[in-house]
């Protein structure tokens, strides 16, 4: 009986003391967030820190995608910016942001490849 | 677009930001400071001295755009170099000038020389040695141009007709390669082939030189990619 009380205790401390359930979008977007504005000062690599975080966190999330491949591009990864591209195309191919960034991209991963 | 897609969009905010995208060398260059641009097997039409002209840009372009240390020497005659080459094989005399490919391919062999890039490069003290083709030629061409033709009926109202007709134009083309010899051994490290093509209307009188230019211009971005990194600034939309 003790142990019973003890042990509902515990779960009530414990319910009440664990953080609402994290929704992945909105701390994606938070990740995202912040990767543009350390973007904005110039520091990418602290930016792609934060998208990579934003694509684990929500993998259905086309915007990181998309910066992470602009991240990767401003690095000189390009194959890694290819498959960023293209895997945010594949979430949202209509979207012409995307689209245009991966036009101008592929422009130049293809003038080095001649 | 579905709904949702709309919907996706309209909440979607974007940032434009500017950015630098870094290319790698395609060739490495560490082990060279000098670079000497030879000269070049050029043909083609007269107007323009594709050796001289070629040369005399590659060096301008290379002082300024690489840390490499562009030598200044005079242009190399290739073609009397291949020539010689030829007579001392017994073989059949060279054409001169080159007027087309097929002139130019009996001269191709002077790059494989390497007994005698490897002279030139010790006359440098081993530098990287650029060199090279050039074909520059005149070209005209019939193309199909459409354009809209305003006409009246019989009534007066008017109408657009879409009007297709055969249209002359004439300009150049630019073909050939960029040889990079290893001015310690004389052999090739790195060939990369061009050709670039430009064609105006008929009565636009461009000289074969701005022509040539022009071309070029386009030919030279990858040409400096070969020797040292580069930066291609650009804009990129970031989203949220």
């Amino acid at each position: 009986m003790q142990v019973r009380a003890i042990f509902g205790a515990l779960l009530l401390v414990g319910v009440v003391a664990a953080p609402a359930p994290a929704n992945e979008r909105d701390d994606a977007k938070t990740q995202v967030q912040f990767g543009i504005r350390v973007a904005q000062l110039g520091l990418w690599r602290e930016a792609l820190a934060h998208w990579e975080r934003a694509v684990k966190l929500d993998p259905t999330y086309a915007p990181a995608y998309n910066n992470l491949a602009i991240g990767y591009e401003q690095q000189g990864e390009f194959e890694k910016a290819r498959n960023a591209y293209e895997k945010a195309l594949e979430l949202n191919p209509n979207n012409t942001y995307i689209k245009q960034n991966y036009e101008l991209f592929k422009e130049i991963n293809d003038r080095t490849n001649k | 677009m579905s709904v949702a897609a709309i919907i996706g969009a309209a909440c979607t905010n974007y940032y434009e930001l500017p950015i630098e995208t870094p290319i790698k060398a395609k060739l490495d260059v560490g082990a060279f400071q000098r670079v000497l641009v030879a000269g070049f097997l050029a043909g083609g039409t007269d107007d323009v001295d594709g050796n001289l002209e070629t040369t005399r840009l590659l060096r301008s372009q290379l002082r300024t755009k690489s840390e490499l240390r562009v030598i200044d020497a005079d242009v190399l005659p290739l073609m009397d170099v291949a020539a010689s080459d030829r007579k001392a094989d017994a073989g059949t005399p060279l054409p001169n000038p080159i007027k087309d490919d097929k002139d130019l391919d009996q001269y191709q062999h002077v790059f494989a020389d390497a007994g005698y890039w490897k002279k030139v490069g010790e006359e440098y003290q081993q530098p990287l040695i650029v060199t090279g083709t050039v074909m520059f030629t005149s070209r005209a061409q019939t193309q199909m141009q459409q354009r809209e033709q305003e006409v009246f009926d019989t009534l007066g109202r008017r109408r657009t007709v879409a009007e297709r007709r055969l249209v002359e134009r004439k300009g150049f083309g630019l073909t050939g390669r960029f040889v990079f010899i290893d001015g310690r051994t004389g052999a090739t490290l790195h060939s990369q082939n061009f050709t670039e093509s430009i064609l105006y209307d008929a009565n636009r009188q461009t000289p074969a030189l701005s022509s040539y230019f022009e071309l070029m211009d386009k030919l030279i971005p990858n040409f400096l990619a070969t020797l040292s990194s580069q930066k291609i600034k650009g804009t990129r939309i970031l989203l949220n």
